[in-house]
């Protein structure tokens, strides 16, 4: 379990920055730093095992059906990931606390921390490759949160969206190219995808599945030609770039084409492809980098660069130079981090990051001087600090790689790539530390205090440390990470002297001497580099967002351009274009089931249907009239319900009818009485044709299903056969609903409610000062068809019948188990009980007298429902099983006690709330509009008489 | 496919005709510009939807499905469950629109459902 909680941790982490904010920006770092501090501890309690060779596991089932399963692991590559991850996220975490100014909002990023930094540990502790998919993309959006945070400046906001863009596009192409992977591989699980080398190798889909991966993690990694995002992400603060941009979120391409080097490594095609991409991205990285004038965007190049050299040797596909791959790994975090927190600490200090405008910072900054000085001189690769010992390894390397049957194209690059990285390093030590103050510098820069010093100065004392002594430092990370990575014991020896027969010395001596040459040419270099015209990326990325966007704003104006009834037209006719086109694909004969004979009654029925609705097509825009011809429509419906079996159904539809013709009588209230005739006749035929095909579709279809049977076995029957063993009812169709469907139920039940109270808080909006509530309030009381008082009559009927309705909705609910009934039912019925109330005494009488709100029934019933789902874990059944009993209660007749009931009950009281608050909401726009004759209570007028 | 309706024919012919005609309105209504219609033709069309999905669980007459001692054929259950709650919340479904729709007039005076196209 300790895995999984290692890459929990930081997730349940970023809640407390945003909390913890409020007790001061200390307080906030302080639990950050604690958070990723218990994560590390975690981690080193597990590292012993994983050094001794083992692998730790950790798996908790999440969709087994689909292969997914948070399915965590740790091995030496992990190790080296994570333990980067957190020492420096550690490390970073103290410097942004003094790094940020007093308006930046601490607490949003720490938890933007902490959230890539949960995402960066779930990729690299994963051992299935969905869920490291997820924890991927996961990092795309909260890099993206990260380097935009600053949101007010612009370039901040492109830098981000174009990291975005570039990362998750690529995140995409490789979702394709791992599920291709695991497709062949007959399984999503790390381990069984690592064990079949050979089938993988031996597929056609290999090729695809290689370029897809390639691409995610080229764009993740910063390699050419994706490399162009990298730079422009350097808008974020400083603590992301040292954190992000050197130590972690690039270097995740790098780790997945280690994690899948076993595998994929070994072919032509990996050493063409990942050793020429990392090769090319060396060179033209340093290269760029030399001429950059922005300290950090230097460094970006550096840093494009550097990954470059890590995916060659990578690409190399050899055993020695996979280790070499690794211990750069380490070496360039030590040393690009601390040269990234250098630079945002100059910054600081001098208002400025731009090379030209720096200089004679030694004196000024000797402590700042002498830790950039030294993880820059790593960077160049100068003996005997850390980056020289990987570049050695790596010139060693390739020096021996033959590219293309040539011996000399792969040393003569990496040693150009070298040369540079040399000139860029030697570069910034010497124009912003060594050479004379430049006079447009006006302020006064010095050393800053130890917490924005601590981090950079500790990774440049690593950065002595593991040149000095390499054996005793780093030499048991590499060994666990590198044997995990090429599945074979690797023991690697990392030694300063290899003798003077040694290729890598000569090309290590070149490429030094060559940087120093280039750095006194660098002037005349700048001027030819400027002279030179180059593509710039962004300007092509721009170019090729908008027509991005363009081309899908064409699309989607043309299909919604606002126009409702366009785009609903649209839709009908593709249903109804794929219906008939899948219809013709297939063949068809006729259904040989015997029909049901029909009686003369039915027919009537049928025909008064029929009538209703082609008068409601000629008569819609009398807009009462065409609501009692709903009304009608309804109502035969409900009939036909009844005449065909289904005897829930039809108390259902009578009693939905009557509040849905109630709530649209108060609508119509308020809205215009017509509809304008507005329609062109050629707009209506064109609608008309398509509602006529759309209908004789449907109607073939249904008539083409009911004149057949059932090609499977129906759910129906299982339910038929144990509604009564299992549910205790008789009700088939009421067991469905509250026991063997119960959950989907419940689920409906919540939509109810919610939609109930979404009603309630439109109509606080449209009563709420405004243009609504003035048009409301200026409404003309409609006294020709509402100018009198309710009828005595009517009045005193619907008081003398509520009991009684109260009494039938009881019963019905009751009842509703074993006869039609039930719930839904039940709830409708009180409620048209109660609008009744609403209607014949007013809307002020009735609510005076109403002593619980809707809501509040709409909340117990989802309560009492929900309980009753969860009192059957009590007794150890899944959510919703329930139980029963008779019970003899004279002078009732026999009725059941089943646990079901109360489950009915909370549908009950939310159908009742739902209801109730909807057509309570639009009568409380009546009473806002100034409708006074019925407000009133009823009792008043007749105490007078 | 369907049938003229004569006397004499069966319940099948019927119910189709009459999901035909209800989801031919229903849409016709839904493609006017006005809320009103368009309500009470998504109305109309979840008739026709709830007495289509009915129907898919076949027709049969006197076998309401609950269950009694001695007799066997029973008419689908599932079905009339699923519509069931269907209709409860299509109910929903229409206040809701209804007093959006109300919120739109209210707000704007208008009851047009089409925005005008983008200048």
């Amino acid at each position: 379990m300790t895995i999984a909680l290692i890459a929990v941790l930081p997730f349940v982490g970023a809640v407390f920055p945003g909390l913890m904010i409020r007790a001061g920006r200390n307080a906030c770092a302080i639990v950050t730093g604690l958070v990723t501090l218990t994560a590390l501890i975690l981690l080193a309690s597990q590292a012993p095992a994983v050094l001794r060779g083992e692998v730790v596991h950790s798996r908790i089932a999440w969709l087994p059906g689909i292969g997914l399963n948070a399915d965590f692991m740790l091995d030496g590559l992990g190790l080296l990931f994570a333990g980067l991850i957190l020492t420096i996220g550690l490390l970073v975490i103290l410097y942004a606390r003094f790094y940020l100014a007093a308006r930046d909002a601490m607490g949003q990023f720490f938890t933007f921390l902490m959230l890539f930094q949960g995402a960066m540990l779930g990729i690299v502790l994963s051992n299935n490759i969905l869920l490291l998919l997820v924890f991927w993309e996961l990092t795309s959006l909260s890099s993206f949160l990260l380097i935009g945070f600053w949101k007010h400046l612009p370039e901040s906001r492109q830098g981000a969206r174009m990291a975005l863009v570039v990362t998750g596009s690529g995140g995409l192409a490789m979702i394709a190219g791992l599920l291709i992977l695991g497709n062949i591989a007959g399984s999503y699980d790390l381990d069984v995808i690592l064990s079949q080398r050979e089938a993988i190798q031996a597929s056609d889909a290999y090729l695809p599945a290689l370029i897809l991966i390639l691409i995610g993690a080229f764009t993740k990694s910063a390699q050419f030609p994706f490399h162009f995002w990298l730079p422009q992400a350097m808008a974020a603060p400083t603590p992301v770039s040292a954190y992000l941009h050197s130590a972690t979120m690039v270097k995740a391409g790098i780790f997945l084409m280690a994690r899948l080097w076993p595998v994929l490594a070994g072919t032509d095609a990996w050493f063409y492809i990942v050793a020429t991409t990392g090769l090319v991205t060396m060179v033209l990285g340093a290269v760029i980098g030399l001429f950059k004038h922005d300290l950090k965007a230097l460094l970006a190049y550096s840093t494009i660069s550097q990954l470059g050299l890590i995916t060659m040797l990578l690409g190399f596909g050899t055993v020695p130079a996979a280790t070499a791959a690794m211990f750069h790994i380490v070496n360039h975090a030590t040393f690009k981090a601390a040269l990234f927190m250098s630079a945002g600490i100059i910054d600081h200090a001098a208002h400025t990051r731009d090379i030209r405008r720096l200089g004679g910072l030694r004196k000024a900054m000797p402590v700042t001087f002498a830790v950039a000085g030294i993880a820059a001189l790593a960077m160049a690769g100068i003996p005997p600090l850390n980056g020289f010992l990987s570049k050695e390894m790596m010139l060693e390397e390739a020096a021996h790689t033959v590219w293309g049957g040539n011996p000399w194209v792969l040393p003569a690059l990496a040693t150009v790539g070298a040369l540079f990285s040399v000139a860029y390093s030697l570069r910034l030590i010497a124009h912003v530390f060594l050479r004379r103050a430049q006079p447009t510098a006006g302020t006064q820069p010095h050393d800053p205090g130890l917490g924005l010093m601590f981090g950079p100065a500790l990774l440049s004392a690593l950065v002595v440390a593991i040149g000095l002594l390499p054996m005793a430092t780093a030499a048991w990370l590499v060994d666990a990470s590198a044997s995990a990575v090429t599945g074979t014991a690797v023991t690697v020896k990392i030694a300063h002297w290899h003798g003077f027969g040694s290729v890598a010395l000569w090309l290590s001596a070149l490429a030094i001497a060559g940087g120093a040459a280039a750095l006194f040419g660098f002037p005349r270099l700048l001027r030819l580099w400027d002279a030179t015209s180059r593509p710039d990326a962004k300007h092509l990325f721009d170019v090729a967002m908008a027509g991005a966007v363009r081309a899908a704003r064409r699309v989607t104006d043309g299909a919604h351009d606002g126009t409702v009834t366009r785009f609903l037209a649209i839709a009908t006719v593709v249903i109804v274009g794929s219906g008939v086109w899948a219809f013709r694909s297939g063949t068809h004969s006729p259904g040989l089931r015997t029909a049901t004979s029909v009686e003369p009654v039915a027919v009537i029925g049928w025909l008064v249907l029929m009538t209703a609705t082609v008068a409601l097509l000629f008569h819609h825009r009398s807009r009462l009239f065409a609501l009692m011809l709903v009304g009608i429509i309804g109502l035969i419906v409900s009939v036909g319900f009844a005449y065909l079996s289904a005897p829930d159904l039809a108390m259902t539809q009578v009693t939905v009818e009557v509040v849905t013709v109630l709530l649209l009588l108060l609508a119509l209230n308020f809205l215009p009485k017509t509809t304008p005739d507005e329609s062109t006749s050629g707009r209506r035929l064109r609608d008309a044709a398509i509602a006529a095909v759309a209908g004789a579709g449907s109607a073939a279809l249904i008539y083409a299903l009911m004149m057949r049977d059932f090609a499977f076995p129906t759910i129906a029957a299982y339910h038929l056969e144990n509604a009564k063993a299992l549910g205790g009812g008789t009700n088939v169709v009421n067991v469905i609903l509250v026991d063997f469907r119960g959950y989907d139920t419940f689920g409906e039940i919540t939509v109810l409610g919610i939609a109930a109270l979404v009603i309630f808080a439109l109509t606080e909006m449209i009563l709420s000062a405004g243009p609504a509530n003035d048009r409301l309030m200026a409404l003309k009381p409609n006294r020709g068809d509402a100018g009198d008082r309710h009828p005595l009559l009517f009045v005193v009927v619907t008081r003398m019948i509520l009991p009684l309705a109260l009494m039938v909705g009881v019963f019905i609910f009751l009842r509703g188990h074993n006869l039609p009934g039930g719930g839904f039912i039940a709830g409708l019925i009180v409620s048209i009980a109660l609008l009744m109330q609403y209607m014949a005494s007013g809307f002020g009488w009735t609510a005076a007298r109403k002593r619980i709100e809707y809501h509040a029934l709409i909340g117990a019933g989802l309560l009492i429902a929900g309980l009753a789902g969860i009192g059957s874990w009590v007794f150890g059944a899944p959510f919703l099983s329930s139980a029963y009993t008779y019970v003899d209660l004279w002078p009732l007749e026999t009725f059941e006690l089943a646990t079901a009931a109360i489950f009915d009950l909370g549908v009950f009281l939310t159908v009742l709330g739902a209801v109730m608050l909807a057509l309570a909401s639009l009568s409380r726009l009546a009473v806002r509009s100034g409708e006074d004759i019925n407000r009133a209570p009823y009792d008043a007028p007749l105490q007078e008489r | 496919m369907t049938r003229p309706c004569r006397k004499g024919d069966t319940v099948e012919a019927l119910i189709a005709l009459a999901v035909g005609l209800m989801t031919a309105a229903g849409i016709y209504l839904m493609l006017r510009q006005r809320t009103f219609p368009v309500i009470l033709g998504l109305a109309l069309l979840s008739y026709a939807v709830n007495l289509f999905i009915f129907a898919s669980g076949r027709l049969l007459r006197n076998a309401p499905p609950i269950l009694t001692p001695g007799v066997t054929a029973y008419s689908d259950p599932l079905t009339q469950a699923l519509v069931l709650t269907a209709i409860v919340i299509s109910f929903a479904m229409t206040a809701l629109i209804v007093i959006m729709a109300l919120g739109a007039w209210l707000e704007t005076g208008d009851d047009r459902i089409d925005m005008d196209p983008d200048p």
